[in-house]
C-alpha cells in the first residue's frame, strides 16, 4: 500500500518532468536532430548533373575521402584554424587579463567590455568588406605608407590573401576568446593571487601557477568558439582570399551551387565529425564543467 | 643586550583617497609574542595586519619586522607569511603542492620540496590528506593546510585574518587551543586579526585594541579587562558596566555587582528588564531611571537565594574598590 503511493507519486513527478523538458527536446528535435538526420540521409543519395536519386551509395563519401583537394583543403583550413587560434588566444587572453585584474573600478570594467562588443552591432559581412578600402591596391593604408615615403609600391599581400583572411578572422572572433576567459578570470578570488605573492610569487610566476591552471576552462570554452567557426566558414575565406584560398566550408558551398547536393552532404557530414573530434580533443584537456 | 621587537609599527598611517583606514597608530611587539588586533569591523584592524604583511603600503610611517625597515619591501621579502581569511588555498593544487608553493617559487627542486612540505603537514597532523584537493577538506582541515602553507616560508612572523571566523564553535575553541600550541613551540610572534574578544582574551599575551584606524589600549588581556582605558574599551571588551559617575564615567565588571538594599555604597535602582540562566551564573540585565543599561553577573546560587523576575524593582550594587575611572572618551 505505502509502496504503492509511493510509486504512484514517482510516477506523476516523473512526468511532471517530462512534460517540463518537452518543448526544450521539441525545439532540438526540429532544427537540430531532423536537419543532421537528412544530412546524413541525403549523404547517401545517388545523384548526376540533374538530379538528385534517393538510393544508398557509399560514392560519396568515397569521393570526399580518396580526392586530393579535400586533403588539401582540410590541411589550409587547419592551418587557418591554428594560426587564427593561436593569436585570438595570446590577443583574448591579454585584453581578459587587463580587464579582470587591472581595470579596478567594476563601472569601468563593465564599459570596456561593452566597447570590445561595439564591432558586433554591425554585421559579419560588412566589417569583413569595411577592411576592403583600408587594404587594397590604392587602399588608404597603401596610400599612407607611400605617402610617407615608407614603401615604393604598393604592398600587394595585404588584401585577397591568408593574411587578409586571418585578419579578418582574428578581428570577427577575438571577442568569443575574450568573453569567457574575462568571465572565468572574474571568478578567480583576488585572494590567491595574494597569496601567491606572499609565497614570493613573481608576476610570471603568478601568471603561469595560478592565473592560467584556473583560466584554463575559459580558454577552452574560447578555444571551441575559435575553432568550430573557422572550420566551419566559407564566406571569409571567399571574400578575403578573393577566391584564392580553399576551406572546406567554401568547397561544400561551391558543390551545392554545383547542385551536387548528396556530395556536398557528405562532405558535411566529414566535416561534422572533424570538428566533433576537435572539440571532443580540447575537453579532454580541460574540464568545463565547473562553467557550465 | 637587547634583541629586536619581532614587530615595530611607527606612526603608521592608511589613507584611501580621502578616507583614512588607519591613523597614527605605534606599537611594539617583542619577540615570541602572540599579538591579538582586536576591534569592530572597520576598525582599521585588517588594514594594520596588511600593511605588515605588505599587501598595502603604508600611506606614512614605517613598520618594521626583526629591526629592519620593511615599509616597501613586498611581501615575500619581509619575514612575515599570512594566512588568509577563508585560507585562499589554490583550488587546482593538491594539499601537498600548496604547502610547497612557496619552495617552488624558489626553484627548490620537485622530490625536495614535497619531502618537506611533507614535514610541515606532519605538523599540522594533515600528512594522510597530502594528495587531496582543497575541495575535499573541511573547513577545519583547510585551515591547517593553509597554516603549514604560512610556516613553510620559515616566518619570523605570522600574521593570521580572521582565521577561526570561518569554523563552527567546536572547532574554533580546538583550533584556538592549537595556534596557541603552534606559536609556543615554534617560539615565533602570531599576529591574529579577530573581532571576537574571547578569542583575545583565550590567545593573546598583547591585546591591541582598535577603534576609529586608532589603537586604544594595547595591553596584556588581563590588563586590558580590569583597567580598561577607554569607555569604548570596556564595552567592546564586554563583562562591565559603564555608568555615569557624577562628570565622569566609571566601568564596573558585571560579576562584581550584585542586586541589594542601597546603602551608603556606590548602587543604580532600577527595574530588571532580562533574566537568563547561564548554568553557573544568571546575567540579569537592568534599566535604570535614566534609560542605562547594566547587567549583573550572579552565581546561581546568590540569584536563586533571593530570585527575581522582569518587571521588578531592583537595585544594582558594588563596592567602591572596584570601580575603575575611565578617561573621557
Amino acid at each position: 500500500m505505502n509502496a504503492g503511493r509511493a510509486g504512484g507519486r514517482r510516477a506523476r513527478i516523473g512526468i511532471a518532468s517530462y512534460l517540463q523538458v518537452a518543448p526544450l527536446t521539441a525545439v532540438f528535435a526540429l532544427f537540430l536532430v531532423v536537419p543532421i538526420l537528412t544530412l546524413i540521409v541525403v549523404s547517401f543519395f545517388d545523384y548526376d548533373s540533374v538530379q538528385v536519386i534517393p538510393a544508398f551509395v557509399l560514392t560519396n563519401y568515397h569521393d570526399v575521402l580518396s580526392s586530393e583537394t579535400t586533403w588539401r583543403t582540410y590541411l589550409s583550413t587547419f592551418r587557418f584554424a591554428l594560426v587564427v587560434w593561436a593569436i585570438t588566444l595570446l590577443i583574448g587572453f591579454w585584453v581578459a587579463y587587463y580587464l579582470a585584474f587591472f581595470v579596478r573600478s567594476k563601472t569601468l570594467q563593465t564599459l570596456l567590455f561593452l566597447l570590445c562588443t561595439i564591432p558586433f552591432w554591425t554585421s559579419n559581412i560588412i566589417r569583413m568588406i569595411s577592411w576592403v578600402p583600408f587594404l587594397g591596391r590604392n587602399g588608404l593604408l597603401n596610400r599612407a605608407l607611400l605617402g610617407m615615403g615608407l614603401i615604393h609600391q604598393p604592398l600587394e599581400f595585404l588584401l585577397f590573401s591568408d593574411f587578409a583572411v586571418v585578419l579578418v578572422f582574428v578581428h570577427l572572433l577575438t571577442l568569443f576568446m575574450v568573453t569567457p576567459i574575462f568571465n572565468t578570470m572574474m571568478r578567480i578570488d583576488r585572494r590567491l593571487i595574494e597569496a601567491a605573492t606572499d609565497a614570493g610569487a613573481r608576476f610570471w610566476q603568478v601568471l603561469f601557477n595560478v592565473i592560467i591552471p584556473l583560466s584554463k576552462p575559459g580558454i577552452a570554452i574560447g578555444s571551441i568558439f575559435v575553432v568550430t567557426l573557422v572550420m566551419g566558414d566559407f564566406i571569409t575565406v571567399r571574400l578575403m582570399s578573393g577566391g584564392q584560398s580553399a576551406s572546406v566550408g567554401l568547397m561544400i558551398q561551391s558543390e551545392i551551387s554545383l547542385l551536387q547536393y548528396p556530395a556536398a552532404a557528405a562532405n558535411a557530414v566529414v566535416l561534422l565529425a572533424v570538428v566533433l573530434l576537435m572539440v571532443g580533443a580540447i575537453l579532454r584537456v580541460v574540464d568545463i564543467r565547473k562553467e557550465l | 643586550m637587547t634583541l629586536p621587537d619581532d614587530v615595530e609599527l611607527v606612526a603608521v598611517t592608511k589613507r584611501y583617497g580621502a578616507a583614512i583606514a588607519v591613523e597614527d597608530v605605534s606599537l611594539r611587539i617583542p619577540r615570541g609574542t602572540y599579538c591579538c588586533l582586536l576591534g569592530p569591523s572597520g576598525c582599521g584592524k585588517t588594514s594594520t595586519l596588511r600593511m605588515i604583511a605588505g599587501h598595502e603600503i603604508a600611506t606614512e610611517g614605517d613598520v618594521i619586522v626583526a629591526g629592519e625597515n620593511v615599509t616597501t619591501l613586498p611581501p615575500a621579502r619581509r619575514g612575515t607569511a599570512m594566512m588568509f581569511q577563508s585560507y585562499a588555498l589554490f583550488p587546482h593544487l593538491s594539499c601537498l603542492d600548496n604547502v610547497a608553493f612557496s619552495l617552488k617559487m624558489k626553484g627548490v627542486d620537485k622530490t625536495e620540496r614535497r619531502a618537506r612540505a611533507g614535514e610541515f603537514l606532519a605538523l599540522v597532523q594533515m600528512e594522510k590528506y597530502a594528495e587531496r584537493l582543497p575541495a575535499q577538506l573541511s573547513g577545519g582541515q583547510q585551515q591547517r593546510v593553509a597554516l603549514a602553507r604560512a610556516l613553510i616560508t620559515r616566518p619570523k612572523v605570522l600574521l593570521l585574518d580572521e582565521p577561526l571566523s570561518a569554523l563552527d564553535p567546536f572547532l574554533r575553541g580546538r583550533m584556538r587551543e592549537e595556534l596557541k600550541r603552534l606559536q609556543r613551540e615554534l617560539g615565533i610572534s602570531f599576529i591574529h586579526v579577530t573581532h571576537g574578544q574571547d578569542e583575545a582574551m583565550a590567545l593573546s599575551d598583547l591585546a591591541v585594541v582598535m577603534n576609529n584606524g586608532r589603537i586604544e589600549q594595547a595591553a596584556p588581556p588581563r590588563e586590558v579587562f580590569e583597567r580598561p582605558s577607554s569607555a569604548f574599551v570596556a564595552r567592546f571588551i564586554g563583562g562591565h558596566n559603564v555608568l555615569p559617575d557624577g562628570g565622569s564615567t566609571i566601568a564596573v565588571r558585571t560579576d562584581r555587582c550584585r542586586l541589594g538594599e542601597p546603602g551608603n555604597g556606590p548602587h543604580l535602582p532600577g527595574r530588571v528588564s532580562a533574566v537568563e540562566y547561564q548554568g553557573a551564573l544568571v546575567r540579569v540585565a537592568l534599566t535604570g531611571a535614566d534609560g542605562e543599561e547594566a547587567v549583573a553577573l550572579l552565581p546561581d546560587e546568590t540569584f536563586f537565594a533571593r530570585p527575581v523576575a522582569i518587571g521588578d524593582a531592583a537595585t544594582l550594587v558594588w563596592s567602591p574598590a572596584d570601580v575603575h575611572h575611565l578617561q573621557a572618551a
